[in-house]
């Protein structure tokens, strides 16, 4: 039980603090790296709820994949680390105080009487930790219950995976190709073309 | 066959409004003036039937206005005081479209001039046919407006259409007492219908109302309050300025609606209200004295005026001073019968000055016309026929009208009778002065015109000249064949009730009188013959010495010049005033010009809005959701 | 204390939610860094469904959590495809420059 706790707390300090430094950090290659961070400390937490599938997803997608491709467009884009400009602290106050509002207001609808009365179900004291795997009831529900929805999933991939390439192609004009089905139709009698030319003229 | 008279003039102006442009104007003519043809006809058989004493009929044509305890329907009214003006209405007014086929055959919107007389006939008609007080005013306030479209019929003059809006707001001025008087009746008497007010009027005889410490006759200031209205319309003193500028417009409006019709509504009105003016003793005295102040004063203008068509203007003016000098006395149906005669001498002088004007090539000034007579002498005749009868002379028909008005003048016992007597025997002398001055003028003597002008002058077409004679015929015989009935012994059975008649006993003046009037006459004519015809160089003296009363004549005694200065100046002042600063200053400052200041000044202020940062608008978002949040976690 | 209940999961996610949230509009250094707080927001919603799931013995949680794993991932590869579009034309990514929309 209290490694329940300490874990908890463990993970999810560090999932906030990384978060506050994925924002703040001057370097954007740091700000990825926290993200990073971030998300393992998730796949953490995920895995104390017994969630443990959904945990490595977490990571093989999100760290592995999202993640990293941010990391490459990071380092693509040419960055300039001496132009960033400070204009953090001009919002700062404000925005900060917008913050502590929303997370006062959201943990008065969390911790106080009338919302815990008020919700229509109960709540477990503890998270269940069920003796089937995580991966195998996922795999009862999804491939029958939720079957359209999975397909659609797919699709959506789909369409992102064409929607990317389509945004970023572009032609290369600079390399020069050969068109096989031009060099196929050449017409042989106006391969060459005879012409006089005069002395001491070009063409 | 009342409706057919009063609505095919409509159907005229209706054709020529909105089918007439597409056809030839020649088809707008046609079909005007055989549509007021059939009008006539019609006219003059209603009227033989109530010259043996018909009764009066009332025909219904639809509900108007019903609210409360007022109403007013369309309804036709007709007795003999209608037929007679129908009946003259009709004629001349189908004379005058006859006329225009030939005045105004060079004119580029005929089709144009044939509605608006048309439609102008339509609104007389009903004026004189209403059965309450409101379809009147319709009429009236219709005639005005075909007067103003007409007399600004050539719109391009500018001199046309400042007399069009005098015509029209003089007449305007008439009419505010016209419905005072018209809300009046109706507050007293409870409806606005003729037979309710008749024979209630009996009743509040002696009915007196408080107003600001005194005790005024009620019938007597509603009585005032019509007869300001019929003073706008007749072009009485005070309200007579539009009358002379409204000869801007073409010759047959002028014998229309200046000479014959529309001015004679004002006569009309009174006498068909006779039942309440009987007993409006204050008022009556009120008209006899307008109506004779008139008459001298608009003679006197007339003895300088050189425009042909000004001096017969005035002429008017002055013929219907005596019209309503014979109403104030209660001879309501001399002035009537006055109105029937003058109604047809009159058009038929101003369409034979038409025809003189058209033959002088557009010429109206008289000192560039002369010895005319043996160019054209069927339009020299006409007039010579028009002269005689305007000034009274034995058999013609306004000798009838004229004998019998100063007849009732002469009976009459108060005071003002007596001025009214004198003032119309010494016009009756300016009038043969400056109507035999026009003559002479006009006609004879040396020709005044130049070489060219004079020799190309032709009589008018036929269609011109048809017209005038049959004008003639009404000028020469209507006085003697319907004396009898108008004035004469007849009198009680034509008239039936629809006009009061004074019972006095049939007497004639003496003999002396008879001779003295006669006498004026003739010597204006013998004074106006010796000046223009024998020794011309007699005017120019006379005018020298007597230049102040030449002045004061001329410039028709400057009471243009004193409407101007006490008027309007000062109603122009004060428009540009409340122009400047109220509309432009204030209204449009504060309302639409202020608007859009403020509107462009929040658009700016909000466009800042849209700032294109991403950031902006997430954290905008940001804070609408927190305070929907706050809202909930409240609630 | 001691004990975790669904609260604490709860209020981690609010805050990570938070803290997301303002990373949209309290950076003024690229782009890039909008797009790691969306992924960031998106973290925290999985979070509040796996703890919801937990807690109330339902499964469907966590299928929604792998639904939102997906979409979230072609939105990411999505987001950055545009980014690189935009800066080969405009040649940076500083947020400042990006004001196309201005009114």
């Amino acid at each position: 039980m209290i490694v329940y706790t300490f874990s908890f707390y463990l993970f999810s300090t560090i999932a906030v603090l990384s978060a506050l430094m994925v924002i703040s950090s001057k370097n954007s290659v740091h700000s990825v790296l926290f993200l990073i961070l971030s998300f393992v400390n998730a796949a953490g937490l995920f895995v104390l709820l017994g969630a443990e599938f959904l945990a490595m997803i977490l990571l093989v997608v999100y760290v592995g994949a999202v993640a990293v491709l941010f990391l490459f467009v990071v380092m693509m884009l040419d960055i300039n680390y001496i132009k960033l400009r400070e204009g953090f602290l001009q919002y700062l106050p404000f925005g900060v105080l917008l913050g502590i509002v929303l997370i006062v207001e959201l943990g008065i609808a969390f911790f106080t009487e009338t919302f815990s009365e008020m919700s229509l179900v109960e709540y477990a004291q503890m998270p269940e930790i069920t003796i089937t795997e995580n991966t195998k009831l996922l795999g009862f529900v999804l491939y029958t219950k939720y079957f359209y929805l999975f397909q659609i999933s797919g699709i959506i991939l789909l369409v992102a995976m064409i929607g990317s390439i389509t945004l970023t192609l572009r032609q290369r004009e600079i390399s020069k190709k050969q068109i096989i089905s031009d060099q196929n139709n050449v017409d042989a009698s106006k391969a060459i073309i005879k012409k006089k030319i005069k002395l001491r003229e070009g063409i | 066959m009342i409706k057919l008279i009063v609505f095919l003039p409509l159907l005229g102006f209706l054709y020529c409004a909105f089918v007439g442009s597409y056809f030839h104007d020649r088809v707008s003519q046609l079909i005007t003036t055989f549509l007021l043809t059939i009008s006539t006809f019609l006219s003059w058989i209603i009227f033989l039937q109530y010259l043996e004493g018909a009764n009066t009929t009332i025909i219904h044509i639809l509900n108007w206005i019903t609210s409360g305890t007022f109403s007013a329907d369309w309804s036709l009214r007709v007795d003999a005081l209608t037929a007679t003006m129908m009946v003259v209405v009709t004629t001349v007014s189908a004379c005058v479209h006859l006329y225009s086929v030939g005045y105004m055959n060079e004119d580029k919107s005929i089709n144009r001039f044939m509605g608006y007389l048309s439609l102008f006939t339509f609104f007389m008609l009903m004026l004189v046919s209403s059965n309450n007080l409101l379809q009147m005013f319709f009429g009236w306030e219709g005639v005005g407006l075909s007067s103003y479209l007409l007399i600004g019929f050539w719109h391009h003059k500018d001199s046309a259409n400042k007399a069009a809006i005098k015509a029209f707001i003089l007449n305007r001025v008439g009419d505010f007492g016209f419905v005072l008087g018209i809300v009046g009746v109706f507050f007293i008497f409870g409806s606005i219908n003729f037979d309710i007010i008749f024979t209630d009027a009996i009743n509040y005889q002696n009915h007196a109302f408080n107003f600001l410490g005194l005790s005024l006759s009620t019938i007597d200031t509603l009585c005032f309050l019509l007869f300001i209205g019929a003073m706008g319309k007749s072009a009485q003193l005070g309200l007579h300025t539009w009358l002379p500028d409204a000869m801007e417009g073409p010759t047959p409006v002028s014998a229309l609606i200046h000479a014959a019709t529309m001015v004679t509504a004002g006569i009309f009105m009174v006498a068909r209200m006779s039942p309440l003016f009987q007993y409006a003793e204050f008022t009556n005295l009120f008209i006899i004295f307008i109506g004779a102040s008139t008459a001298i004063f608009a003679a006197s203008i007339a003895l300088t005026q050189n425009d042909i068509k000004r001096v017969i203007a005035y002429s008017t003016c002055s013929q219907l001073g005596y019209m309503f000098f014979a109403a104030g006395l209660g001879a309501y149906n001399a002035a009537i019968f006055h109105l029937m005669t003058h109604g047809f001498f009159k058009a038929l002088l101003f369409l034979s000055a038409g025809s003189v004007i058209q033959a002088m090539k557009h010429e109206q000034d008289m000192r560039k016309m002369g010895g005319l007579f043996i160019k054209i002498p069927f339009t020299g005749t006409m007039m010579w026929i028009g002269s005689l009868a305007i000034i009274g002379f034995p058999f013609f028909s306004g000798y009838y009208s004229k004998e019998s008005i100063l007849e009732n003048a002469y009976f009459s016992t108060s005071g003002m009778a007596q001025y009214a007597y004198v003032v119309g025997v010494f016009t009756a002398l300016l009038t043969a002065f400056y109507s035999w001055r026009l003559l002479l003028m006009t006609f004879h003597g040396k020709p005044r015109a130049t070489e060219e002008t004079f020799n190309q002058v032709h009589e008018s077409p036929k269609v011109m000249t048809i017209s005038l004679a049959i004008l003639a015929i009404g000028t020469i015989f209507s006085g003697s064949i319907l004396a009898d009935f108008f004035i004469g012994p007849k009198q009680e059975v034509f008239w039936n009730h629809a006009v009061v008649l004074i019972h006095t006993t049939q007497h004639n003046i003496p003999f002396v009188q008879t001779l003295t009037i006669k006498s004026t006459v003739a010597a204006g004519i013998l004074l106006a013959a010796m000046l223009y015809f024998y020794k011309k160089g007699l005017t120019k003296s006379l005018s020298r010495n007597f230049q102040l009363l030449y002045s004061i004549s001329y410039n028709k005694w400057y009471v243009d010049e004193l409407y101007n200065s006490i008027f309007v100046q000062p109603f122009f002042y004060i428009a540009s005033i409340f122009w400047k600063k109220g509309d432009i200053y204030i209204i449009d400052e504060y309302g639409p010009n202020g608007i859009s200041k403020l509107i462009n000044y929040f658009s700016k202020r909000l466009s800042l809005f849209q700032s294109g940062y991403l950031y902006h608008y997430a954290f905008v978002m940001l804070g609408g959701l927190v305070i929907i949040l706050t809202w909930f976690v409240y609630y | 204390m001691t004990s975790i209940t669904i609260d604490h999961f709860l209020f981690l996610g609010a805050i990570l939610f938070t803290i997301g949230v303002l990373g949209i509009f309290l950076n003024k250094k690229n782009v890039i860094i909008i797009l790691m707080s969306v992924e960031l927001i998106l973290l925290a919603v999985n979070i509040n469904f796996i703890a919801f799931s937990s807690f109330l013995g339902d499964i469907s949680g966590q299928v929604f959590a792998m639904f939102t794993l997906t979409v979230a991932a072609a939105e990411a590869a999505i987001g950055l495809a545009i980014l690189v579009v935009f800066f080969r034309n405009l040649g940076s990514i500083e947020v400042e420059k990006i004001r196309k929309l201005k009114g």
